[in-house]
């Protein structure tokens, strides 16, 4: 009972307990990236906690005092002398030796549009535009149904047959097909957007796309500029979400 | 003559060659203008380190300063306003010290200003020219604004004692004065930022359409002039504090320690009350970005700067952290307070998993397994966090806990002897799990509706919270007026690692001016103004991150040493003489007494 009234052993077990769950807790498991992040946070978290008042403070630092100063501990020492070295080791060797996977790497998603592209020697505007094809609410349907179409011609060997990003192709690729369920994707750009990534692909990113290993295909010369609003309408109708709208300046 | 009188001189020489140079170089530059264009180059280079680098360093630099002289007159003359009004000589010498350390500051903000304007005109000579061709009426009036300004605070600093007793109000009359002044001079300066930004009133070819008054009002001028002016607040707030802190640290006496302790209390205090209006500032800013230019409004938010914002969450999510670190440390000193220590760990809780959530990246950085285990780029639970509806959330939920903190400081050592005391604690809880369960109520449904409603949620989450703080605050101050008291708060009487956490603040908060100041900056990407004056230079790219992370990290080590420097100078006149110069200081309760 006193054991886990120590402050110390208090602090180890909360890193040990957060490790834990942010590791094993998170499924599919959490990138190391993020976890880092977290362990951090975790940790500044924990020493305010062991630090926030005089006799905490001195309940946590009397274990690690006494460890380093007192003669009936020399075993500890000596224990600790020794797999500290070798932790810090180990942890240097993870580090540098070389593994087969490709480091991991940070690509700007969702990189900014550019205000206008080149359609097949037509300027279409991205910046400020809405899907055209949403003005005739009457032939919705027919347009959501026509997008459903294209959509299983072209796009469903990498996006899925559930637009989750889960088709026949997707386990070779990456970066993975855009999965269109996720609220990060399509549900936070603008139909204009979605018509720039169809029409330019990965080859059209822009600049903070590096690395250009995206196999989005650009599909302006095989899509008309009709079918490519008609895809879009499809994936939104299918997902149910909402496209975002331009905001108005005022 | 004496050292301190020496000093004085070679700052008022320095002030006064500083601002000559700059008046010459206003001059100089207009012929340049007048000529055929063709006959000056574009860029000239700077040796070595390139303009691009020599600009942003001095630019950092004398933001940095100029926050600083700015922030520091606000609240120190409300710090005097009280002092006068309670007739508490302490808050009377707090504010003096304030002014103290504005005026060190002073001449040093100037030169560097003067330094800025000697590049553009030097290394930028086409930029500057088409700015002075908008903006030359805008130059006459800051001129004369900072000599005004000047000499308002000169008067203000050096009048403290002659314009003290009956003759306060005119001295308070000047405080208000010089801090009217500088504001304007800050909003004149936002305007030439501003305008490279967005640009308005402006004809195709980017010549001036109507008056100057239409490039001045452009779209991000006036969110600018809010953030930065509570951002200056902040920042003034969290020198001062660190300066205590550094004084706290070098105290041989108790009555010293107890004086700074207090000092960097008020100083925390100031930044604290600033800081947590901030988000909202910056959130208004960031709309109107997007309202001006939607490209640059995602290059900002999810382009190659998304990574920027990651960083800022874990600065400012440090910032939480040791400010409410700061509080609870600080009851040490008061009696009492061991009644809420327990309440420590919850909001700690809080605070470390909103830091958590406010950190997710919405880019993550994957290895190939990784992305193949997740089945794409996007996880599918962290990716709930890495967006705006969760990043709202978690940030209002910090500061709830922030004011929570607070709260309880307040009443540390204070039992209300009100008869509706539990009625009032009642409501005051209410107000805080009511604003914390909207809160949280917005930011999920957030999720399921369109984006554009989105966004407006967060202003609900926003108005939530400021209302509980309200009612809070309008509930808690007649509760504890006349409280019985569990014993005088011990000032001086604090762990020395509060004051490092002080000082971890204020380098913190500084660092994270310069990363902002980044993201203001490269968001223009290749424009000097956007979207009219291209930048052609060699420097015309955005760079990277990690580079821009190193060149802030210099400038703000430089901006420390000048800091120490300057306020040790300011620091010499006061030795070997405590008290003899200037105000006394006062004694405050905790060192010992017998100087009362
Ligand atoms: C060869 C596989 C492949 C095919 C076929 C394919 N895509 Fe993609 N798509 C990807 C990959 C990989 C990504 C993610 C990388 C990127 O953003 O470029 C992606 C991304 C997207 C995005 C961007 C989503 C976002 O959140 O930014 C859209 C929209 C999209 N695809 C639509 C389509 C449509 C519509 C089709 C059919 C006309 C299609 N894709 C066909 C591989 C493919």
């Amino acid at each position: 009972m006193s054991l886990f009234r120590s402050r110390f052993v208090q602090a180890v077990l909360i890193v040990a307990l957060a490790f834990v769950v942010l590791r094993f807790g998170i499924r599919p498991p959490a990138p190391w990236s993020v976890i880092k992040i977290y362990m951090t946070v975790v940790f500044l978290a924990v020493l305010i906690y062991v630090s926030a008042d005089a006799d905490s403070w001195r309940s946590f630092v009397g274990p690690i005092r006494s460890t380093l100063v007192d003669p009936s501990r020399r075993l500890v020492r000596a224990a600790l002398a020794i797999v500290l070295p070798i932790l810090l080791g180990y942890y240097a060797y993870t580090q540098a030796a070389a593994t087969p996977e490709a480091p991991a790497e940070l690509r700007a998603v969702h990189p900014a549009p550019p205000g206008s592209i080149q359609f097949r020697g037509k300027e279409i505007n991205i910046s400020g535009v809405e899907n055209p094809l949403r003005r005739d609410q009457a032939s919705f349907k027919k347009h959501a149904a026509a997008g459903g179409e294209t959509y299983i011609k072209n796009c469903v060997y990498c996006h899925g047959d559930n637009l989750d990003g889960h088709g026949q192709f997707a386990p070779a690729l990456s970066p993975p097909p855009a999965d269109f369920q996720d609220p990060g994707t399509i549900a936070m750009l603008q139909e204009a957007y979605l018509f720039w990534r169809i029409a330019k692909g990965g080859p059209g990113l822009p600049r903070e796309s590096t690395p250009w290993n995206s196999a989005m295909p650009a599909w302006e010369d095989r899509l008309t500029e009709e079918q490519i609003w008609q895809v879009i309408m499809y994936l939104y109708d299918a997902t149910g979400q909402q496209p975002r709208r331009w905001e108005t300046a005022h | 003559m004496r050292p301190l009188r020496a000093l004085r001189w070679v700052a008022w020489t320095a002030f006064a060659a500083g601002i000559l140079v700059a008046v010459v170089a206003v001059l100089t530059a207009l012929p340049a203008y007048a000529q055929d264009a063709a006959q000056e180059p574009a860029y000239r280079a700077f040796p070595v380190i390139g303009s691009r680098l020599a600009v942003w360093a001095v630019a950092q630099l004398h933001l940095n300063f100029a926050a600083f002289i700015l922030g520091v007159p606000i609240f120190a003359v409300i710090i005097e306003i009280i002092g006068w009004r309670t007739r508490d000589a302490r808050y009377d010498w707090l504010s003096h010290e304030l002014v103290k350390l504005t005026f060190a500051a002073f001449s040093t903000t100037a030169l560097l200003g003067a330094l800025l304007l000697f590049l553009f005109v030097g290394y930028y000579p086409k930029f500057w020219t088409y700015m002075t061709s908008i903006f030359f009426p805008t130059y006459w009036i800051y001129a004369l604004l900072f000599f005004a300004e000047t000499f308002t605070v000169y008067l203000w600093y050096y009048g403290w004692d002659w314009l003290s007793g009956s003759k306060k109000w005119i001295h308070v009359g000047l405080g208000v004065l010089s801090n009217l002044l500088g504001t304007s001079i800050l909003v004149v300066a936002n305007s030439w930022v501003t305008f490279m930004m967005s640009p308005a009133g402006i004809t195709e070819s980017g010549a001036l359409k109507g008056s100057v008054w239409g490039a001045i009002n452009n779209f991000t001028w006036m969110p600018i002039n809010i953030h930065r002016l509570i951002a200056n607040i902040v920042f003034g707030g969290t020198i001062a504090a660190a300066y205590a802190a550094f004084r706290f640290l070098n105290a041989t006496t108790d009555e010293e320690r107890a004086r700074y302790d207090w000092m960097g209390y008020v100083g925390n205090f100031v930044a604290l009350s600033a800081f947590i209006v901030l988000p909202f500032a910056g959130y208004w800013l960031g709309r109107e970005i997007y309202a001006f230019n939607q490209t640059m409004g995602i290059t900002m938010m999810g382009g190659f700067m998304s990574w920027l914002w990651i960083i800022q969450a874990i600065l400012i999510g440090i910032l939480f952290l040791g400010s409410n670190y700061y509080l609870w440390l600080g009851m040490e000193r008061i009696p009492g307070s061991e009644r809420y220590r327990k309440y420590v760990p919850y909001m700690l809780t809080i605070l470390a998993i909103g830091f958590m959530v406010w950190a997710t990246p919405h880019s993550l950085i994957v290895t190939l397994d990784e992305a193949r285990a997740m089945g794409g780029t996007h996880h599918p639970f962290l990716g709930f966090f890495g967006v705006m509806s969760a990043k709202n959330t978690a940030v209002n939920l910090m500061i709830l806990t922030t004011f929570l903190s607070y709260v309880l400081y307040r009443r540390a050592n204070r039992l209300s002897i009100k008869p509706w005391v539990l009625t009032g604690m009642a409501i005051q809880w209410g107000a805080f799990f009511v604003a914390a369960a909207i809160v949280v109520f917005y930011g999920v449904y957030g999720y399921f509706v369109e984006s554009i409603v989105r966004i407006g949620f967060s202003v609900y989450q926003v108005g939530a919270v400021l209302g509980a703080i309200a009612l809070v605050m309008t509930i808690d101050v007649p509760m504890f007026r006349g409280a019985r008291s569990t014993g005088a708060i011990r000032w001086g009487r604090i762990p020395a690692r509060s004051q490092y956490v002080l000082i971890l603040l204020a380098v913190t908060f500084t660092w994270l001016m310069g990363l902002m100041g980044f993201a203001r900056s490269g968001i223009r990407q290749y424009w000097h103004v956007y979207g009219v004056m291209r930048d052609t230079s060699v420097d015309a790219v955005t760079p990277a991150l990690g580079y821009a992370a190193n060149v802030i990290t210099i400038v703000t080590a430089v901006f420390f040493a000048l800091v120490m420097f300057i306020f040790w100078l300011g620091g010499l006149s006061e030795r070997g003489k405590a008290g003899a110069h200037g105000l006394p200081a006062p004694a405050i309760s905790g060192g010992s007494e017998d100087d009362r």
